[in-house]
């Protein structure tokens, strides 16, 4: 450790790229704890939307038509807003709305901008799930629908085991494209101050002016990012493959 | 038990209604946003404390609406911008996407994949950071302000997504087109040109507004670089009123409106397209 931190310094020395991330303690603690929020936030963000997304799916099949409308409303709304409003709309005017909380050191709001930005990427990416998730129920043959009435599923039975099953396989594709999306639209939380990977690299390349090095090492740092969650998200998909389904 | 007579149906039931569905922009969406900024107004209201006589939310927003929708118009301006030097750009790095050569295929993906996989941020930053503030040409200086270097940040993105749509695009073209091309004798060029380019444009175009209302959304990262566009403007608008903090919910939520306004007829007409070129199976 001690060597290939002397190793950077001296690289520094010599040619100029500033790695403080590696050989500086201080850098280094605060890249990685950007790091670990990132990844927290995505996480967080992901089984939310899946969520949002699956409950809209099931909701927007329903027979009443005012909640199918709702449902519509609420991912028209959140699909053709930016979600940058959407996360100022949250963490300046929602949060003000609330109550404060009455701590030690002076009042403070309810909710952290880590929450706030989780719940407003997840309603984002989670509008974006409902259609995805109605494309895959779509896509289903009514004949199965039908033999699972038959057989005296309920709704919400045929639902859970039969239709989102099969539907889940269908849409893991574009599930896919969209949480790719959501872990980059992760970035958008350093409006909002929360200290993840970017808020924190820009913290670090103006106390030490290295931009350039840092924006490389972001940008191969994110490349990382998604490229591990397609590969999981594919190996998923080969897990759950159809015999007579798959492409290939 | 006799089967229950049929009764003459003494009336004829509509037939379902055909043709492409019109833009469905019912009353009762306006309806909705409207509801949505006034209760946002009127909690607002009500959450404000202190009797004070201060002039009513709707009054400000409606006094700011002119200064905040230059700054929209030039978010509008921004997302043309890139969208033209994104596709131009994109239609070249599609190209050798497709390209026979590997070396030229392989350089194509590895730079597509690179600003695909590259949050938008991130890149926008990219260009604000490490782009100089002026070319110079020999003796032609070209001045670069923020706003020209954030319509290259994001025109970046847009290029890998333009290039990606059109190798989907070439890609869903039965090989017996190029198979067909071939027999009659096309060179590659005319193949490509005449045959392949013809079809995909259809299938381009409804990927291809998608990416535009992405971008659209996407014009307001420009405020964090620091362009005078719109959510810049609301800050200032909300500064300008002493920094109330009533003020906000109802801010952002009319700007939220306007960019609903603007691309949910885009979304629209994305999916009539769509519904029309869909492949008949």
């Amino acid at each position: 450790m001690q060597t290939i931190a002397a190793w950077f310094h001296a690289l520094y020395e010599t040619t100029g790229i500033n790695l403080t991330i590696i050989y500086d303690a201080f850098d280094r603690a605060r890249f990685i704890n950007g790091f670990l929020v990132t990844i927290e936030l995505s996480v967080i963000c992901i089984f939310f939307s899946i969520v949002i997304g699956i409950v809209g799916a099931w909701l927007q099949g329903s027979q009443l038509v005012w909640t199918r409308r709702i449902v519509q409303a609420y991912i028209q709304l959140f699909r053709n807003t930016p979600p940058l409003v959407q996360m100022y709309f949250f963490y300046f005017g929602l949060s003000n709305l609330l109550p404060r909380l009455h701590a030690a050191g002076g009042d403070q709001p309810l909710l952290s901008g880590f929450a706030w930005a989780c719940i407003s990427l997840s309603f984002f990416a989670g509008a974006f799930n409902v259609e995805i998730f109605r494309s895959g129920i779509e896509a289903i043959p009514h004949s199965t629908l039908e033999a699972a009435e038959a057989l005296g599923y309920t709704r919400l039975s045929a639902y859970r085991h039969i239709i989102l099953p099969l539907a889940v396989r269908v849409c893991l594709p574009a599930l896919n494209n969209n949480l790719v999306n959501l872990v980059k639209t992760t970035t958008l939380a350093y409006a909002i101050a929360v200290p993840e990977l970017l808020y924190v690299s820009a913290q670090i390349w103006s106390d030490n002016v290295n931009v350039p090095e840092m924006m490389v090492v972001l940008l191969l740092v994110y490349f990382a990012l998604v490229g591990l969650l397609v590969l999981g998200m594919h190996r998923l998909e080969f897990r759950l493959r159809l015999p007579g389904y798959s492409r290939t | 038990m006799t089967a229950r007579p049929m009764p003459a149906t003494p009336f004829v039931l509509a037939p379902p209604r055909a043709g492409t569905p019109k833009l469905r922009l019912r009353l009762w969406h306006g309806a909705a946003l409207a509801m949505l900024v006034l209760l946002s107004a009127t909690l607002a209201d009500a959450a404000s404390t202190g009797p004070a006589a201060r002039a009513g939310i709707l009054v400000i927003l409606l006094k700011w609406t002119p200064l905040l929708f230059r700054g929209f118009l030039f978010n509008i301006l921004i997302s043309v911008a890139s969208m033209t030097i994104g596709t131009i750009l994109g239609g070249a790095l599609g190209i050798t996407l497709i390209s026979l050569l590997p070396p030229v295929r392989l350089a194509g993906s590895v730079t597509m994949q690179f600003f695909r996989n590259a949050p938008w941020l991130v890149l926008l930053f990219f260009a604000m950071f490490l782009l100089p503030f002026q070319l110079r040409i020999g003796p032609l200086v070209i001045p670069l302000p923020d706003w020209l270097k954030a319509v290259i940040g994001l025109s970046l993105p847009v290029m890998a997504n333009v290039a990606e749509i059109m190798r989907g695009a070439v890609a869903s073209i039965p090989s017996g087109q190029w198979e067909a091309a071939e027999s009659l004798a096309f060179k590659r060029r005319q193949q490509v040109w005449s045959i392949i380019m013809p079809q995909c444009i259809k299938r381009m175009l409804p990927p291809w507004m998608n990416l535009y209302a992405i971008l659209t959304m996407s014009t307001v990262l420009a405020s964090i670089v620091g362009v005078n566009e719109v959510m810049t403007l609301a800050g200032q608008v909300s500064a300008a009123e002493g920094g109330r903090t009533d003020l906000l919910t109802p801010l952002y939520g009319y700007i939220m409106v306007w960019f609903f306004l603007y691309a949910y007829p885009i979304a629209l007409l994305t999916t009539r397209l769509e519904r029309r070129f869909a492949v008949k199976m």
